[in-house]
């Protein structure tokens, strides 16, 4: 692996306290997680709600400040305090797609506004008409057209409002895209229309990707690795191929095998595999994320990895 | 399956919304029948009018709603034409109701155990020991640990599947005939949903209730459902049992709905099948098939004129003009096909 990372996240923690004195609650959120994604790489990250799969996204583009750990950004230490210029090159740097379409874009803004803001603020235009003709073009990459320019988000329907979405985060040409449950919130018959976008872009662009999602037939359509998290922890990370077709943790098997699919035989003899934390003995042992294959790391005790290691 | 009791039957179904823009046609034209024990799914994206026609059902539609022809026929009885009295005298005791979010649909500030017990000690003569005891079976039958400690505790105490399974518990506290589920497991994530699932049917299974199933999502669909009716703008464009459905569809939205989403065997490099456009203004209900114009397959009969129910088998019903036998043949999607064979071969292997 000669290639350098645009994103490395060493030992990210993120706990969140409440509460003072004996009433005092720490919920960590993320807690300890180390990942890389390379340029050109898309990384799913899958989990239930509440395992802390936004909020690593979220802490990654310096929306919290992070609790201990570090981040990297094209070799470059971003989780700490930064000069106005570096935040700026950061900012322009990671882009994020959020998940509601109609909460995420200022109704009093049209949608020039509305792309052009990140425009202005990293001066990447030098003129009106120059900002007029990127905004133009990228309308036309998400396929909308140049008439959207005037309009204001109420104006359009659910997917339309997505593709906004999409043009703001693409229009300063980041490097790193955050696209956190970018479809969840659309009508399955315009799902398909936004992961065709996506995954067309990802190819044009040549985007890197950090796709934060629950479904996991989608995360496994859009991402070439994948994390699965479980209570702020990366249980599984490999090959989104290799992931699917070898899950070693109990937690990920559980996960796949609660999938429905469309196809009623398969429902009708399904098997579920249940998963009950308790099984592991941490006491003892510390658990570690240990690349148990090549490419394929998983986080157990020495005794489960051994135990593991016999299965494959 | 068949020659089986019908205990609902909707005829004709068509209801309207006076808005300030106008009238919209939410349902237009809907018929089913559910008969005793089966679960029928009703697919379709959001304003299909799979909701309403199941408010119109419950007596539930909001009061700028109209319903404008047709009947709903439950126990030789026609509910459209039912008082408010009439139907609270039903309402939760003979058809009832599980919501989608499990959070909205329980009063935060009242103990679990009231609120199963409030429908009871309301429309069953028993007394408030009879009642505590039947909650605390209840309960336990849709698998809440130690249900006397939870009995008195609040929503809030509860996780968000915990809560469906108290909302499921209250919704079958008086027995119900019929049980209408709202997309129960949307708000939910994939292994609480696997188990809410299950204990759906399992309690189907063993009360012999008929279900209603609403969702967009067509793996629960294969996972619960007996048969399939998939809705569009409005109307009800294929009907069949569930592997009609999914291994023989007919309808060009159909096709496109099964292959439109990835499912785990599709190849990050397979695009997927996109139905063009939006799901049209009902203010405006189209002329003709109201998917033409988001249908490839779109001739110009289906620009002109409503396609028929087309009688595909004894179960199995859908309403396109690519049945009519003057119709030109065409094929299913190249991606679905491979997909139905696909799982046709898994089907072989597993059987082996």
């Amino acid at each position: 692996m000669s290639k350098q990372p645009v994103l490395e996240v060493k030992n990210l923690k993120q706990y969140f306290t409440s509460g003072y004195g004996k009433n005092k609650v720490v919920v960590k959120a993320v807690d300890d997680i180390s990942f890389n994604i390379y340029k050109g790489e898309t990384f799913g990250l899958v989990g239930e709600s509440g395992c802390g799969k936004t909020t690593t996204g979220r802490t990654i583009i310096r929306l919290y400040e992070p609790t201990d750990g570090e981040v990297y950004f094209n070799g470059k230490l971003i989780s700490g305090k930064l000069t106005k210029e570096e935040k700026r090159e950061v900012t322009r740097g990671i882009q994020m797609i959020f998940q509601d379409p109609i909460a995420s874009l200022n109704p009093r803004m049209t949608v020039k506004e509305i792309i052009g803001e990140g425009l202005k603020i990293n001066k990447l235009c030098d003129s009106e008409e120059h900002m007029m003709e990127l905004i133009y073009n990228m309308l036309e990459t998400v396929g909308l057209t140049p008439e959207h320019a005037t309009r204001y988000p109420h104006e359009f329907s659910g997917g339309q409002r997505q593709r906004i979405g999409i043009a703001r985060a693409l229009i300063t040409n980041p490097d790193l895209v955050i696209a956190d449950e970018p479809i969840s919130a659309l009508d399955v018959s315009i799902q398909a229309q936004v992961l065709n976008l996506l995954n067309k872009l990802k190819e044009q662009l040549g985007l890197t990707v950090l796709f934060i999602a629950h479904d996991l037939s989608v995360v496994k359509y859009f991402s070439d690795t994948i994390g699965v998290m479980y209570r702020g922890k990366i249980l599984e990370l490999a090959d989104a191929d290799e992931l699917y077709k070898n899950p070693i943790h109990p937690y990920t098997k559980s996960l796949l095998s609660a999938i429905p699919l469309p196809d009623p035989n398969y429902e009708r003899y399904r098997k579920r595999i249940y998963y009950d934390p308790s099984i592991h003995n941490y006491d003892v042992e510390e658990p570690k994320l240990v690349e148990i294959k090549p490419g394929h790391f998983i986080y157990a005790s020495e005794s489960e990895i051994h135990e593991y290691k016999k299965n494959i | 399956m068949k020659n089986r009791e019908k205990v609902l039957q909707v005829k004709n179904l068509y209801i309207t919304f006076n808005t300030f823009s106008g009238k919209v046609h939410g349902v237009r034209g809907v018929n089913f029948d559910l008969h005793k024990g089966e679960t029928l799914a009703i697919v379709g994206e959001s304003g299909s009018g799979k909701s309403v026609t199941n408010k119109a059902i419950m007596g539930i539609l909001s009061k700028n709603a109209n319903i404008e022809d047709g009947q709903i026929l439950y126990k030789d009885k026609d509910l459209t034409k039912f008082s408010d009295k009439q139907f609270t005298k039903i309402r939760g005791s003979e058809i009832s109701m599980i919501f989608q979010d499990p959070m909205s649909s329980l009063d935060p500030v009242m103990k679990i155990g009231k609120q199963i017990m409030e429908a009871m000690l309301v429309k069953e003569n028993i007394s408030k020991a009879e009642a505590k005891e039947k909650a605390l079976n209840l309960m336990a039958a849709v698998g809440i640990p130690e249900p006397e400690k939870r009995f008195n505790q609040y929503p809030f105490q509860f996780s968000g599947g915990m809560r469906q399974r108290i909302v499921i518990a209250i919704a079958l506290a008086c027995d119900p005939d019929i049980l209408i589920c709202d997309e129960p497991t949307t708000a939910l994530d994939v292994t609480i949903q696997a188990q809410i699932l299950d204990l759906i049917k399992e309690i189907q299974e063993e009360r012999q209730i008929s279900v209603i199933f609403i969702t967009h999502d067509l793996g629960v669909v294969a996972n619960v459902a007996d048969r399939v009716a998939v809705m569009y703008a409005g109307k009800i464009v294929e009907t069949g049992t569930v592997d009609e459905i999914f291994y023989n569809p007919q309808h060009p939205y159909t096709w496109s709905l099964l292959a439109s989403m990835p499912d785990l065997d599709t190849d990050a490099s397979d695009e997927l099948l996109v139905i063009p456009g939006t799901p049209p203004n009902m203010l405006y209900p189209p002329k003709g098939d109201a998917f033409a114009p988001r249908n490839r397959y779109a001739m110009k009969i289906d620009f002109k004129k409503e396609p028929p129910m087309f009688k595909v088998s004894d179960t199995h019903y859908a309403a396109t003009w690519l049945l009519h036998p003057d119709a030109p043949k065409v094929e299913k999607p190249e991606a679905l096909t491979r997909r139905i064979e696909k799982q046709k071969e898994r089907q072989v292997a597993d059987n082996e």
